[in-house]
């Protein structure tokens, strides 16, 4: 087993850090704890290193046409500088993996994938791109990542990084021309909160990232918060609430699914789950106690096993033990009973949105 | 460094037991709480539940993760620390003081296994 390190590994050590495997990396979970690092990220700003996603940059005369047959989302008539949320599908529906598509020209677009599938994701990639005029790169060794979230983001970008990043609408981005390079930058994120992402040379990265810590305002965030963040506002992992099984329709996620498009990887399935309903559904559980559910317990209806969680918290904005699951589809009414076994014991609870935080975003 | 008391008895699993007569009061070291990090709810047995030395009782879970607890001596539980249920950080704050369940034991020769205060002190350096 050999990890792969990112350009800011020896800073998250210095840091004391503790460091786990991720999607192929060795990663920070946290620094100090979970929880302050979160709380941070609700209430100020906070940094994160992540670099270990992955970047695909798809160029040609037909690059366009391609992204639209490969991603669900509808990027056609988009202007440069927008983002698009969406999922690769198997013809069958299962998701490949779930991606931001950057619009940089008629026919450039920047792709952003997970770490843990960038082999999975770039093979599938280049063997669709055969058929069409284009030509891919993966630039996921070239780029460090740095997540800076919160608040107080726009403010500690502008002013610590020299970004000018305040004009910029959520879901768009610019590049910007720093110690020659082309740095990008975008209003996006997975933690609910306003927050940029910035996509540079490793040189950049380690110094912007000095200089964020160096400033006091932007705390280091692990991986451990990232994760209670993004659960919290009902934003999907892939490994828990997508995989190759669990298509966007069944996640919930229908609205990054376009199914007017006239043609898409996935398309005819995908619109007959939409049509005839799906087997199974990811839902939010609120529990009435304090047990944890975590990932892979199992949901309970009338003695019967109706499905498992996906993740699963101890709400740290809320304090409410709450968990998303993937339940077979009779089950996920708002507001039925249902129980989760922790530890031996069925703990009462009900369905419920799984958005158990609200997002703040910057419109 | 993590604190150790004389007088009490552990396990390789970092609970501790604090003996009173014919009872021992179960909690887990400071020891495990620092490694644990913060305590954000502990799974505990019922009064009138039996453990049994070396299996599970319950669980002590950090954000993250669940970790069981493994009772270090056998017998009747007679009293489970209910402040723990709406304060679970009590662990972080005070391991020692903040027993988790307190056990009639039913066989006071299993403490003669586990280590005294300064082999724990070895074992944790």
């Amino acid at each position: 087993m050999s990890e792969k390190r990112t350009c800011l590994y020896d800073r998250h050590v210095a840091l004391g850090a503790k460091m786990v495997p991720f999607g192929g990396f060795e990663m920070p979970i946290q620094y100090t704890d979970i929880t302050s690092e979160h709380q941070a990220v609700r209430g100020a700003c906070g940094v994160f290193d992540v670099s270990h996603m992955g970047e695909v940059l798809v160029t040609g005369r037909e690059a366009e046409r391609f992204v639209q047959y490969i991603f669900t989302n509808d990027i056609s008539g988009a202007p440069v500088g927008k983002i698009f949320y969406g999922m690769m599908l198997h013809p069958n529906g299962g998701t490949i993996d779930d991606l931001l598509v950057y619009k940089m020209g008629d026919e450039k677009f920047f792709l952003v994938i997970n770490a843990a599938n960038i082999d999975k994701d770039y093979a599938w990639i280049s063997k669709q791109a055969e058929a069409f005029d284009v030509t891919t790169e993966n630039q996921s060794d070239y780029y460090g990542q740095l997540a800076v979230q919160g608040p107080e983001a726009e403010k500690v970008t502008e002013e610590v990084l020299g970004l000018a990043c305040q004009e910029l609408a959520f879901y768009t981005f610019k590049l910007i021309e720093v110690e020659g390079e082309t740095l990008i930058v975008s209003r996006t994120g997975y933690t609910g909160e306003d927050g940029f992402e910035i996509y540079g040379s490793h040189a950049y990265i380690q110094g912007a990232w000095d200089k964020l810590i160096e400033s006091g305002r932007a705390k280091p965030c692990g991986l451990g918060c990232r994760d209670t963040l993004r659960f919290e506002v009902g934003l999907p992992l892939y490994g828990d609430e997508l995989t190759d099984e669990i298509s966007p329709i069944m996640a919930g996620l229908g609205m990054f699914v376009k199914l007017d498009k006239p043609e898409f990887i996935g398309k005819e399935a995908v619109a007959k789950q939409k049509a005839e309903g799906v087997e199974k559904k990811i839902i939010g559980i609120e529990l009435e106690g304090r047990a944890i559910p975590r990932h892979g317990y199992e949901v309970v209806v009338d003695d019967q096993v109706v499905g498992e969680v996906t993740t699963g918290y101890s709400s740290i904005s809320t304090g409410k033990s709450v968990c998303m699951a993937l339940v077979d589809a009779a089950h996920a009414k708002l507001g039925t009973p249902v129980q989760v076994r922790i530890h031996r014991k069925l703990q009462p609870g009900k369905v419920v949105k799984k958005r158990f935080y609200e997002k703040h975003y910057k419109q | 460094m993590a604190k150790v008391i004389e007088g009490l008895y552990y396990s390789e699993s970092h609970e501790y037991v604090k003996v009173e007569g014919e009872f021992g009061y179960v909690g887990i070291t400071d020891y495990a709480q620092e490694q644990l990090g913060n305590v954000v709810y502990v799974d505990m047995p019922e009064e009138g539940d039996e453990v049994e030395a070396g299996a599970e009782f319950g669980a002590v879970e950090s954000v993250k993760a669940a970790s069981d607890l493994l009772s270090p001596v056998s017998g009747e539980v007679v009293e489970v620390n209910t402040a723990l249920e709406d304060e679970p950080e009590l662990i972080n704050q005070d391991a020692f003081a903040n027993w988790i369940i307190k056990v009639k034991l039913s066989d006071p020769s299993e403490l003669e296994s586990l280590m005294d205060a300064a082999a724990y002190r070895e074992a944790t350096k």
